[in-house]
């Protein structure tokens, strides 16, 4: 005979719900998505631009050209004198060469791109008459891995996104049951409590690999963010933070009658960490009197700890009191929550 | 009712029962001293307007609400003592469940079922109530026959030896009355108890082996719907109105033969009367001598409306009241 496992039936049923609901994905996964890519193409940092550079016609224009040429980093062009005086003018261009017995730059020491194009340029235009530097010199160029904002912004929409799918996953999939009576006509059956709750957690925690997956994946392969942290501990971390939301989220759900209510005590809750918990800057940037504050938020030492484990493989025992933080919120909110319930 | 063998069988007892709801003006008293006995393989049904207190008494008997006080014995057993041997044996269907939405008719059968130790496959339950068809469709795709239907077999997945359904076809159309109509009696062939509560004398009628009627939170009369009928003390109701108003008085009325009551209903008159083929030349006869002209006249049979009116003054469905 089938076996029916009451447990395993609510996952499943909680499952479907989900993944029937194109909206609830699309916010779940296809939005965090979409403000990655938005933010990070915003605030990409840009390769060192070219120098524009027009040589006025002469008969020495065209070889003044190609030794300028000659360095990847100019864009250059000759022109009739008016044209060039027009172009430089118009900001298209950074500096005029005219060329003859000596060269003249014309150029605007007030803006910064043109006096570096002069120096750049005479630089360019003395090695190719043929003057030899007396110390030979050397180039290391470094990129910090972790130092881009993108680095920054994808463990910051990772901790939101634990935070939103914790709180909407568990409180307002809660309340609308309780509103369609479910949750009345659930407890009219043998159905035990726990089952019904262990399945709102442990639905919670298999959605949290997903979200890890395609969060730290989009960022890995979009952005090549380097993730230096074990992926064990991110994990273990994403389910610390998704279980103290999840337990939010029972909270607000526990009494609430009205979908209406739900929303508004989880926007309540919501807001302030969005605001101020590091997502998209760094919450050190506050003043120190709101310091308590924001360091109290749960999510701000959740992003602090992701950002932690992520960027600079720290290891998840470093962040210890980062998770103690984390664990009273979540802890807290699941015992009152449990104690104010209501099925009906 | 105070034989103990007969008690003991009994499939709902309660003695005495009470609820209190606190309210703006101190309280309202929405179960007021309610008695009821409920012998198992009947169907019972509690007959009463909106505002009753059917919902309420259904609801303390399914355990999801407190009495404020009385007794209460569900298939010999109390509530609070052995609750989760009584959910096992129990089916229930709430006056208003929305099922969610995207599951499948067999999904959300499947659910239930997985919270019985004991019970019938989905698919015999959905067979059962004719929803095979649907088998596949999300909920949020039926009709609101086929997802009250739905809640049906919901309660009857865990083969509960007693069910409770609360209103189970209002604001249904004719035809998924019908259908819930055929799936309660096919559940008292199968000797089940079913206790269910309705505003609709002719569901009474039609399902129910015993009636309690209940108004402001009391039985006010008991009995199978034959009975309740000729507690009236006569079986027929014939209604007329005159063209003009002040036609006759009711004193008249009452004096003629077969007559055993008068009421006003709105712009007419209803007689409730034991022949009517004895009342109607009579009432014709009184009316040519006052010359008062027709303009309707019909009989039919008495029915539970006619029973509560004549114990409340009241209609069962407020809304339906002609304003008088």
């Amino acid at each position: 005979m089938k076996r029916y496992r009451p447990f395993e039936q609510l996952m499943i049923a909680r499952f479907r719900d989900f993944l029937r609901e194109p909206a609830a994905v699309f916010w779940v996964y296809g939005f965090p998505l979409l403000l990655a890519l938005g933010l990070g193409l915003a605030f990409r940092n840009r390769p060192a631009e070219r120098i524009f550079v027009d040589v006025q016609e002469h008969a020495a224009a065209a070889q003044v050209a190609a030794s300028l040429r000659e360095s990847p980093e100019f864009a250059v062009a000759v022109q009739a004198p008016l044209e060039c005086r027009e172009r430089l003018r118009l900001g298209k261009t950074s500096i005029v060469v005219i060329p003859g017995e000596d060269y003249t730059y014309v150029y605007d020491p007030a803006r910064p791109e043109s006096a570096l194009a002069r120096r750049k340029v005479d630089d360019a235009l003395q090695r190719a008459a043929g003057r030899r530097d007396p110390v030979a010199t050397r180039e290391e160029q470094l990129v910090a891995p972790g130092a881009r904002y993108i680095d920054f912004l994808v463990p910051g929409l990772l901790g939101m996104n634990l935070m939103g799918s914790g709180m909407w996953g568990v409180g307002f999939v809660i309340v609308d049951m309780r509103v369609r009576k479910l949750l009345k006509r659930f407890v009219a059956t043998p159905m035990k409590k726990t089952d019904f709750l262990w399945s709102m957690i442990g639905s919670r925690l298999v959605f949290t690999v997903p979200e890890l997956v395609v969060i730290l994946g989009a960022g890995a392969v979009f952005f090549g963010i380097a993730v230096r942290g074990s992926l064990l501990e991110i994990f273990l971390l994403s389910v610390v933070g998704a279980m103290t939301f999840a337990g939010l989220g029972l909270l607000v759900a526990s009494r609430a009658q009205r979908i209406e209510t739900v929303s508004g005590l989880m926007n309540l809750i919501m807001l302030p960490m969005w605001l101020l918990s590091g997502i998209f800057f760094s919450p050190d940037r506050f003043p120190d009197l709101v310091q308590p504050l924001v360091q109290a938020l749960p999510l701000t030492q959740l992003n602090y700890a992701l950002r932690a484990v992520i960027l600079e493989g720290a290891s998840l025992a470093s962040q210890g009191w980062r998770i103690a933080v984390l664990a009273l919120w979540g802890g807290l909110s699941f015992v009152l929550a449990l104690r104010w319930f209501r099925w009906s | 009712m105070n034989d103990p063998a007969a008690q003991a069988s009994a499939a709902i007892l309660c003695r005495g029962l009470h609820k209190r709801y606190k309210s703006r003006n101190g309280h309202v008293d929405a179960v007021n001293g309610l008695d009821l006995e409920v012998r198992r393989g009947e169907c019972f049904g509690l007959l009463g307007p909106n505002g009753a207190g059917k919902t309420t008494t259904i609801e303390i008997l399914e355990g999801l609400l407190p009495p404020t006080s009385g007794r209460v014995e569900v298939l010999g057993m109390q509530w609070g003592k052995a609750d989760k041997v009584l959910r096992r044996r129990l089916g229930i269907t709430l006056q208003e469940t929305r099922f969610p939405e995207k599951l499948s008719v067999l999904e959300t059968l499947t659910l239930f079922r997985s919270f019985y130790p004991s019970g019938e496959k989905p698919e015999d339950v959905m067979d059962a109530v004719g929803l095979t068809e649907k088998g596949r469709s999300w909920v949020v795709k039926l009709s609101g026959g086929q997802r009250q239907r739905l809640a049906v077999a919901c309660a009857l997945v865990g083969n509960p030896d007693l069910l409770f359904l609360d209103e189970p076809t209002t604001g249904l159309d004719p035809q998924s009355r019908r259908q819930i109509w055929d799936i309660v009696r096919r559940l008292g062939e199968q000797g089940r108890t079913t206790l269910l509560t309705t505003h609709y004398m002719d569901e009474a009628e039609r399902l129910c082996d015993r009636v309690a009627v209940i108004d402001r939170g009391k039985v006010i009369a008991l009995g199978s719907p034959a009975e309740l009928i000729a507690s009236l003390g006569a079986d027929h109701v014939i209604e007329f109105a005159l063209e003009a108003e002040d036609g006759v008085a009711d004193g008249e009325l009452a004096l003629l033969p077969a007559v055993r009551e008068v009421r006003r209903e709105g712009s007419g008159t209803a007689l409730t009367v034991t022949e009517p083929h004895v009342a109607i030349p009579g009432l014709l006869e009184l009316l040519r001598s006052r010359g008062a002209k027709l303009a309707r006249l019909t009989t039919r049979h008495a029915s539970l409306e006619d029973v509560f009116v004549h114990l409340t003054g009241r209609h069962l469905r407020d809304e339906e009241i002609p304003s008088v």
